[in-house]
């Protein structure tokens, strides 16, 4: 009785929506891992090399942040890897044999990997010594790169498919494995991705840093936390525009389409004007209330002002991306990209004067930074990913024929129990995590290994 | 070669090292009930905490391999057991996070133990139905799934649920034998001859249905050369079951895990048996169902190579966390 009051396209857009909630959330706890993970790395090195207790306290701290962030990680993941049957049982027959096999290297290669050496790495300190315990950390931050290398070249073959034929049931079949894995956008996306993640982590760690600044500005922990946030600011965040702008122009040669709605382009023209604001509006294919910079996008695009840039006009309206929400979506990443090079260079003015830790103005920036790399994070991959629309691999397959044989009550379902648990779990997870942050670093328990009773050596891992 | 064939082995063992790890942490969480105690759930929960998550990695590679190698079945299957496979996924989000948030949790402790247990016992009911689900057969047209959207629900896919509760309810309860002393140890002893029994005859029930309800089934079991395995199947269950019991009564340490993951072995082999060469009983081929070779060999290599690995660091673990799990939970930094 339900089926008549909603249509095969509700189903599909509510798959959608589900699959856009479900690995916005998910995004949320890799970007940070993989950031966290080679922090932890680098923290637990600088201790062995130097025995500098202040090394030491930081790895305590934040490993306990790190290992609320990736449970939450593992868990919304795991959803991850059956979605692609439960909702999109079409595009999982047909690409499978393309994507499969990457997404099974990333198991083999990295979850197991890291999910391996994790349990030493948070409770083996006692067991393993100091040097395999290194390892262990170690193992766990290669770990999350890999994974992001094999994921990242599975949605970029969905971007830009390469090295692939096309069999008689239809299916997607691989001619070239080299092709396919290194597909033309992926190098771009995984130095971005990776950057980004690295970017969000430091500004998560400096507001931690800077918080605690400004209660405390004695404190070395806080000052070295923060220290090194800054550094990674200057020196990755004007990085990150460069590779960005590397991203860009990959797109630009690949999906035109992309990026003539990240630019609000309707019409292909030379001397085509940079849109600083404005509302793109698809019905009359202008771009409403704009403050626009003439000739800017064709030399940011094309290195040259005079240049001619493909606009929408150049395809089918029914080959068009909703132009409004990638347009503001990539001002809000970009935006946050600049901030975090403001911020970076402030610092490092700062520092070079000797002042790095006196000004509260730049403490209270960092900490409303914070937050920013994930917001710029999901910013991005709605870019990428509502700016490949209508398609689910990019030219050859359509987001609408893709779907599994679920009618919309069912997956409307299915998308209300995703948001209520991921809000309840996710939610409380947040507030563990704010928690920790919000504790003093200076006070972060070293637990005596050496005197521990070896029973109870197990036990000291929680309650800190 | 037959890469369909080596896969479908592949994954046959990476389902049953999942089940043969996560089916005792889950386990764990359906025992929760019968402890009160706060000091020995923590106990419980400390002995798997090193170690969950890398348990739960099979899960991913048994649905990462199916995409990669049997895309087909991926495609059918899921649709047509999504209500069970959401289910699922939801109750291991709360069991999962409740490892980290039950101890930082200042003043809702008990609130994700609910979640540990209740996300335990949903995740194992769940696979209980899909596995019943997947025995009683699923309807597939022009490769893709033509059923109802309760089509998995019947008396036959819930007893199959709790008969999954309870073996998992049997590994936990051999596990917390091998990890622990005292009374909490007295106890699990005391689970485990219960779920042992209970487990024993879901088993006998689960196949006397199939055999008594399917045409395909029965053939199979009933002339040559199954008719061998109808006796030789009983038959094995019957040692090792007794020797299972005989373990727990004698109270011995770490053979009752060993012998009630020979239980789960026999049950697993019969029902792999009961179905061959089908991997959507009795619609579509593992044949049927594989990718093209070269995605097949492509992922192989890989497998080939690392699987030996990810078992060697994987024993390393374990390793590392021998012996019992201390009962000084007080210690706390």
């Amino acid at each position: 009785m339900f089926e008549t009051w909603f249509s095969a396209a509700d189903a599909v857009f509510l798959a959608r929506v589900q699959f856009a909630f479900t690995i916005a959330f998910h995004i949320i706890f890799p970007a940070f891992t993989i950031g966290v993970a080679s922090y932890l790395a680098v923290l637990e090195g600088l201790f062995l090399k130097t025995r500098n207790p202040v090394y030491q306290k930081l790895y305590r701290y934040w490993l306990k942040i790190f290992a609320v962030a990736f449970g939450m990680g593992v868990v919304s993941g795991i959803v991850m890897s059956y979605q692609f049957g439960t909702n999109w049982s079409v595009f999982s027959d047909k690409a499978g044999p393309v994507i499969g096999p990457l997404m099974g290297y990333e198991v083999l290669t990295a979850f197991f990997l890291e999910a391996g050496f994790l349990g030493v790495m948070l409770f083996g300190m006692n067991k393993v010594g100091e040097r395999l315990h290194f390892f262990a950390t170690l193992m766990v931050a290669v770990g999350t790169a890999i994974s992001a290398f094999w994921i990242l070249s599975v949605n970029s073959w969905m971007q830009t498919p390469a090295g692939y034929a096309i069999n008689e049931q239809g299916q997607f079949i691989v001619e070239s494995w080299m092709e396919v894995i290194f597909n033309p956008s992926f190098p771009y996306r995984l130095a971005h991705m990776l950057l980004a993640a690295y970017l969000t982590t430091a500004f998560v760690v400096g507001a931690v840093g800077a918080w605690h600044l400004l209660k405390d500005s004695k404190s070395a922990v806080a000052r070295k936390m923060f220290s090194m946030a800054m550094w990674m600011a200057l020196i990755v965040a004007p990085l990150q525009v460069i590779v960005g702008d590397f991203h860009g122009l990959n797109t630009q040669q690949h999906q035109p389409a992309k990026v003539a709605a990240m630019e609000g382009h309707f019409k292909t023209e030379t001397r085509a004007p940079l849109y600083l604001f404005g509302w793109p509006n698809e019905d009359t294919a202008e771009v409403d209330y704009a403050i626009k910079v003439p000739g800017l996008a064709s030399l940011i695009l094309k290195h040259d002002v005079n240049a001619e840039v493909t606009g929408l006009d150049a395809f089918p309206q029914e080959d068009w991306p909703p132009v409004p929400i990638v347009f503001w979506s990539f001002r809000i990443m970009v935006g946050i990209g600049l901030l975090m090079v403001l911020v970076g260079l402030w610092s490092g003015y700062l520092r070079l004067r000797g002042k790095l830790f006196d000004s509260p103005w730049l403490q209270r920036s960092a900490v409303f930074m914070g937050p920013m790399g994930f917001v710029a994070v999901i910013a991005g991959w709605i870019v990428t990913e509502v700016g490949r629309q209508p398609w689910v691999i990019q030219g050859l397959l359509r987001t609408s024929d893709a779907a599994s044989p679920i009618d919309a009550v069912g997956v409307g379902a299915s998308l209300v129990a995703f948001i209520v648990v991921y809000f309840l779990v996710f939610g409380a997870g947040t507030v563990y995590i704010l928690r920790k942050m919000a504790g003093d670093p200076e006070n972060t328990h070293i637990p005596d290994y050496a005197r521990m009773p070896m029973a109870a050596e197990r036990l000291y891992h929680e309650e800190g | 070669m037959d890469y369909a064939l080596i896969w479908a082995i592949l994954i046959a063992i990476a389902v049953f090292a999942y089940v043969a790890l996560d089916g005792f942490d889950l386990g764990m969480g359906i025992l929760f009930p019968w402890v009160k105690e706060e000091k020995y759930r923590d106990r419980m929960v400390n002995s798997v905490a090193p170690v969950w998550d890398g348990n739960e990695t099979w899960l991913v590679l048994g649905g990462g391999g199916l995409l990669a190698v049997f895309p087909l079945a991926y495609a059918v299957l899921m649709p047509a057991l999504y209500m069970p496979v959401i289910a699922m996924l939801l109750g291991l989000i709360f069991r999962g996070v409740a490892f980290e948030f039950r101890f930082k949790s200042k003043n809702n402790k008990h609130w994700w133990d609910r979640a540990f247990m209740l996300g335990s016992m949903v995740a194992a009911f769940s696979q209980g139905i899909m596995l019943g689900a997947m025995l009683q057969g699923i309807k597939v047209a022009e490769r893709a799934y033509a059923g109802g959207w309760f089509d998995w629900l019947s008396p036959f896919t819930i007893f199959a649920g709790l008969a999954v509760c309870v073996g998992y309810a049997l590994l936990g309860a051999t596990w917390i034998v091998m990890k622990t002393d005292g009374n909490l140890q007295q106890k699990a002893y005391k689970w485990g001859l219960n779920t042992a029994i209970l487990l024993i005859i879901a088993i006998a029930g689960v196949s006397v249905y199939l055999v008594s309800t399917f045409d395909n089934v029965a053939h199979r079991w009933l002339t040559w050369p199954g008719s061998a395995g109808l006796w030789l199947v009983p038959f094995a269950l019957a040692i090792i079951g007794g020797g299972l019991l005989t373990s727990l009564t004698k109270q011995q340490q770490g053979r009752p895990y060993l012998w009630a993951l020979g239980v789960f072995l026999i049950a697993f082999v019969g029902f792999g048996a009961s179905i061959f060469p089908y991997l959507i009983p009795f619609e579509i081929t593992l044949w049927e169902a594989a990718g093209p070779d070269n995605s097949l060999a492509f992922l192989l290599v890989g497998a080939v190579i690392l699987l030996p690995i990810i078992f060697a660091y994987t024993g390393y673990t374990y390793w590392v966390f021998r012996g019992k799990v201390s009962e000084q939970s007080g210690y706390h930094d």
